[in-house]
């Protein structure tokens, strides 16, 4: 289990080999990266995100023992980058690795939506335009929520 | 105690944190969120929908009934959008 919060920017394939090599006997591993979006209509130069360091270790360290028990994953990790970012550069990756494919994909799904919601990280957006700070998306509070009921 | 603001929260308070002594009859995070707000303009402009405001008690999300009297750090800041 672990949880890295960094400036950095990090290898997604090589993470995940790392992720893979030290496999204790599991039959799935899912990889989920997030990337900087930027569309042509919608540009954006830098995506500089704001975290709350030791919160968000603790709530992340929480969650992933939360979807290690509930959808008896093996292993889970997840690596959360912080600061000024740019377009196509990788922001988050979740890794999961369970006996089966379903616990798996679950288990990623879970903590990523835990991540949009739960988790202290602020995203401002700098445009053309200037500045301005993402809004919480009441979808991802529904997508968050659905774990509550099911 | 300690606050800390982040966020659009911190930029409109322009600080990131601050020591308080609130008065014993500020209990809850809501009532220190309305202690806050009554102290100055840019704490009453920026806190105006308290709904917009998460809170954290040390390292624990809580909700705005929260007793604060055993928090060393008060984390204020707007909803979460990480991921």
């Amino acid at each position: 289990m672990s949880v890295r919060l960094q400036t950095a920017p990090f290898d997604p394939g090589a993470e995940s080999n790392l992720f893979l090599a030290s496999n204790a006997g599991g039959g799935a591993a899912v990889t989920f990266t997030g990337l900087v979006r930027s569309q042509p209509g919608d540009p954006v130069t830098t995506l500089t995100l704001e975290v709350y360091a030791e919160l968000a270790e603790a709530q992340i360290g929480t969650s992933i023992a939360e979807a290690v028990s509930r959808f008896g994953l093996i292993k889970a990790s997840v690596i959360h980058r912080f600061g000024p970012l740019h377009p196509g550069e990788p922001i988050v990756q979740v890794m999961a690795l369970a006996p089966h494919r379903r616990a798996a994909f679950e288990g990623a799904e879970f903590l990523m939506d835990f991540l949009k919601t739960d988790a202290p990280f602020w995203k401002k957006e700098a445009t053309p335009e200037g500045e301005r700070w993402v809004e919480a998306k009441p979808e991802d509070d529904h997508a968050r929520d659905r774990w509550r009921t099911g | 105690m300690k606050i800390k603001y982040f966020a659009w929260l911190r930029e409109r308070l322009n600080r990131g944190e601050e020591d308080v002594s609130p008065p014993p009859e500020v209990l809850t995070v809501a009532d220190l969120i309305a202690w806050l707000r009554s102290r100055d303009e840019a704490a009453e402009l920026a806190m105006q929908k308290p709904s917009l405001i998460k809170a954290a008690l040390d390292t624990q999300i809580v909700p705005h009934t929260a007793l604060i009297a055993n928090a060393k750090v008060i984390a204020l800041f707007p909803p979460m959008t990480g991921g």
